[in-house]
């Protein structure tokens, strides 16, 4: 290595250095609603959450763009304004994705910031996004400890958090009256896992009062290997085996646990599985009690706006949307909402940060799975119905089906204002609405 | 021989990078922030190596600072970011002072096992700590200094790169100096021979255990950098790819410069987040392709790229590893 080479590699550096610079320059736009989308593009969830959900959100700017979506939302883009995506990666960690959202907001200019499907995300970006008073949009993430433990402005979750899960299988469970005498859970020894065990059992003891919980598994994530635990919940026998794995972590278990015949000594309740259901097709136990964290795919109510995100979706990725990708739909057509709300009211204009929170807040809009609603957390956190359904296979169309579904009303399965989710289940869920 | 600089030439130049702040965008500023912790986090690993041993578990002190300064944050509201920074150094501090003697009977890929080991132990018993919030950790207030709270975000990335750059700088300028003292140079000879060492009449043990300790420390100090600029801690912190990912920064930079760590942490920084947003679906590739010509290209790090001591390479020809002498910023 002599110096003139060094040198080169210096130019060289220098140079990716200053074009890297020049091409971070704001573009100046006037007509175009600039969108920060933040999903899993690569890692565990990216298969199963996060790509749905991006080419969700392809799907409905591309249309909001070309103004073809069913009422209420005709008008193109985000009232008249042309949405400009600038889609980034999830994965890599809470310290990346701080760094990466002040990127977005100071660097890159974007108007709004939306996306997140890990928890850890969640919690970690939505103090950022408060200090430097810019509006984010939380779409997926499970844990009620957002807005629980904290009081946000800026910061909106537009679907209901993980208690709506557990509660609506507990209630599907007794309105079908599948006896639960005893109960064997499996769950990710990480917060997700852990909290979802622990509403799930919560809500079964109110409904299921001398349920009794005999095995109790907490594998890492990831394990992939499940021989053990297959073993230790097959002696159990229990009544019903509960689990919250999702992606390749659930589809190894159902693949492992099927052919040692789990499936037939107990009822089979997995609290977030419909986006395992292509994938798996016929490997998927006929009778498996599932929920999808919505009214979302196979479970969804017939409507215009469903069909139109149903039909589509599937024509443009050959798969048809399950839960990531109503996700993302629900929480750009309510931010579509709440940006042409703020327009109505300052005469057209693009609307300024705090007249997007201030219409945001409280707001109700239609979306493919059922009316959101930001009830909780003085107007900042969704609620929203869910579907909870039992698998079938259908042969002739080689896909598994879901039949038996049961909707629940959001005020049903989600905590009313003011409590926390964990007590107000232990408490006996009072307040709720159910018809 | 190059002699390196003066100490005072050092710092005016923290100084000058400190109020270079003044007028950079206000997103350069949190990920310098970042950049400097990292960098300082690297120093230590820079540290440590010149005993010949590599830690591949920084991340068990980097968490333990982190943690340390967000707990006693939450606890007693403890927000000023210098007190903090000392609070993070002296978790880190306390904990290298309990393993570096006991992992200092312990070199090479030993040395690195154990203490990635030892990380992951802490990783899985965070991960377990429902009440620590778990794998999703929890929040903490935004820091002040000197009673100063800022408001302003400007202000306050500000406040937090001036005071990162600052103690990174001035652990830049340590590290310089004991590189340069009679303990350096008897670090470097234990990864020569630590049995000529023991017979010279010192402890190899002991030296390993101090570089350990100052390692440890620059690392506690590091989780209390990331944690103000965040806000935000979780078990990541002490996972085997964080601490990966430190080591890199040393790899990069190379051991020949101080100043080296510095520009390898900001350029990773910038690295990636440019990748991150021009080709999200590709950009571990560009990341990894970066890392790779920076190894085929300058295998001696960064720093290669402005010290040229052919004095220096003629030596290391013969007697390898005797470069770091004239480590200078």
């Amino acid at each position: 290595m002599d110096r003139s080479w060094r040198t080169n590699c210096a130019i060289i550096l220098a140079t990716i250095a200053t074009t890297s610079f020049t091409l971070a320059a704001p573009l100046s736009a006037q007509e175009t609603f600039k969108l920060g989308i933040v999903t899993f593009l690569s890692g565990p969830a990216a298969d199963s959450f996060g790509v749905p959900a991006r080419n969700g959100a392809q799907f409905v700017i591309d249309q909001l763009n070309k103004g073809s979506v069913p009422s209420p939302y005709e008008k193109v883009g985000f009232g008249g304004m042309k949405i400009e995506p600038v889609i980034i990666d999830e994965n890599g960690g809470a310290t990346k994705q701080v760094q990466e959202l002040r990127n977005l907001y100071q660097r890159d200019n974007v108007d709004v910031v939306l996306g997140y499907i890990s928890s850890g995300d969640c919690l970690a970006v939505a103090p950022i996004a408060e200090e430097l008073k810019k509006m984010l949009v939380l779409m997926d993430c499970g844990t009620p400890r957002i807005f629980e433990e904290a009081k946000y402005n800026y910061v909106f979750r537009t679907a209901a958090h993980a208690a709506m899960d557990n509660v609506g299988l507990v209630r599907y469970m007794k309105a079908k009256n599948v006896k639960m005498d005893t109960l064997s859970a499996i769950n990710q020894d990480y917060a997700w896992g852990q909290d979802s065990r622990a509403d799930f059992v919560a809500a079964a003891q109110q409904l299921y009062p001398n349920v009794k919980v005999q095995t109790d598994l907490l594998p890492k994530f990831g394990a992939g290997q499940y021989g053990t635990e297959i073993s230790a919940l097959v002696g159990a026998g229990s009544d019903v085996v509960y689990s919250s794995l999702w992606g390749g972590d659930l589809q190894a278990f159902v693949l492992q646990s099927v052919p040692r015949g789990l499936s037939k000594r107990s009822q089979l309740v997995l609290s977030a599985a419909d986006h395992v259901l292509p994938p798996l097709g016929d490997k998927m136990p006929d009778g498996t009690i599932i929920g999808a964290r919505g009214a979302y795919g196979l479970m969804s109510q017939k409507s215009p706006l469903n069909d139109w995100l149903f039909k589509g979706y599937e024509a443009a990725n050959g798969v048809y949307p399950v839960q990531a990708a109503y996700r993302i739909t629900q929480s750009i057509l309510g931010l579509k909402a709440a940006v042409e709300k703020a327009m109505s009211k300052n005469g057209g204009k693009k609307p300024s940060t705090d007249e997007m929170v201030a219409a945001m807040t409280g707001l109700e809009w239609p979306s493919p799975g059922g009316l959101i609603q930001m009830k909780l957390a003085d107007g900042h956190q969704a609620i929203q119905p869910i579907a909870i359904s039992r698998t079938k296979y259908n042969p002739d169309l080689k896909r598994v089906e879901l039949v038996d579904i049961q909707y629940f009303a959001a005020e049903c399965v989600n905590p009313p204002p003011g409590v926390k989710s964990i007590d107000w289940i232990k408490g006996g869920m009072q307040g709720a609405k159910c018809n | 021989m190059r002699k390196g600089l003066h100490p005072l030439v050092m710092i005016a130049l923290v100084t000058a990078v400190t109020l270079f702040g003044r007028v950079l965008p206000t997103w350069t500023l949190s990920l310098a922030t970042i950049a400097a912790s990292n960098a300082l986090i690297a120093l230590g690993i820079v540290v440590l190596a010149r005993t010949g041993n590599v830690s591949f578990g920084q991340g068990l002190f980097f968490a333990a600072g982190g943690y340390g300064v967000a707990l006693i944050a939450n606890a007693w509201g403890l927000t000023d970011a210098v007190a903090q920074v000392i609070v993070g150094a002296a978790c880190g501090g306390l904990l290298g002072l309990v393993i570096g003697p006991l992992i200092a009977r312990y070199s090479g890929i030993f040395f690195g096992m154990l203490t990635l080991a030892l990380s992951m132990v802490f990783y899985g018993a965070l991960v377990k700590s429902t009440a620590l919030g778990g794998s999703d950790g929890f929040n903490v207030g935004r820091p002040s200094l000197f009673g100063m709270s800022f408001t302003d975000p400007r202000e306050a990335d500000f406040m937090l790169y001036a005071v990162s750059v600052i103690v990174t700088g001035f652990a830049g300028i340590a590290a310089t100096i004991l590189f340069r003292s009679e303990f350096g140079l008897a670090s470097l000879a234990v990864r020569e021979n630590n049995l000529r060492v023991e017979y010279l009449g010192l402890s190899a043990n002991r030296i390993i255990s101090i570089n350990f300790l100052i390692a440890a420390i620059f690392a506690g100090a590091s989780g209390a950098f990331a944690l103000m600029a965040q806000r935000h801690i979780d078990p990541q912190f002490a996972y085997w790819t964080t601490s990966g990912e430190f080591v890199f920064v040393a790899v990069l930079a190379g051991n020949q410069s101080v100043a080296a760590v510095f520009v390898a942490s900001m350029a990773l920084e910038l690295v990636r987040s440019f990748s991150n947003l021009y080709l999200p679906n590709t950009w571990q590739l560009v990341l990894g392709v970066f890392l790779l010509g920076v190894i085929l290209f300058l295998p001696r790090g960064i720093g290669s790229l402005w010290i040229r001591d052919r004095h220096k390479r003629r030596i290391s020809a013969t007697v390898p590893l005797t470069a770091e002498r004239g480590a200078a910023p």
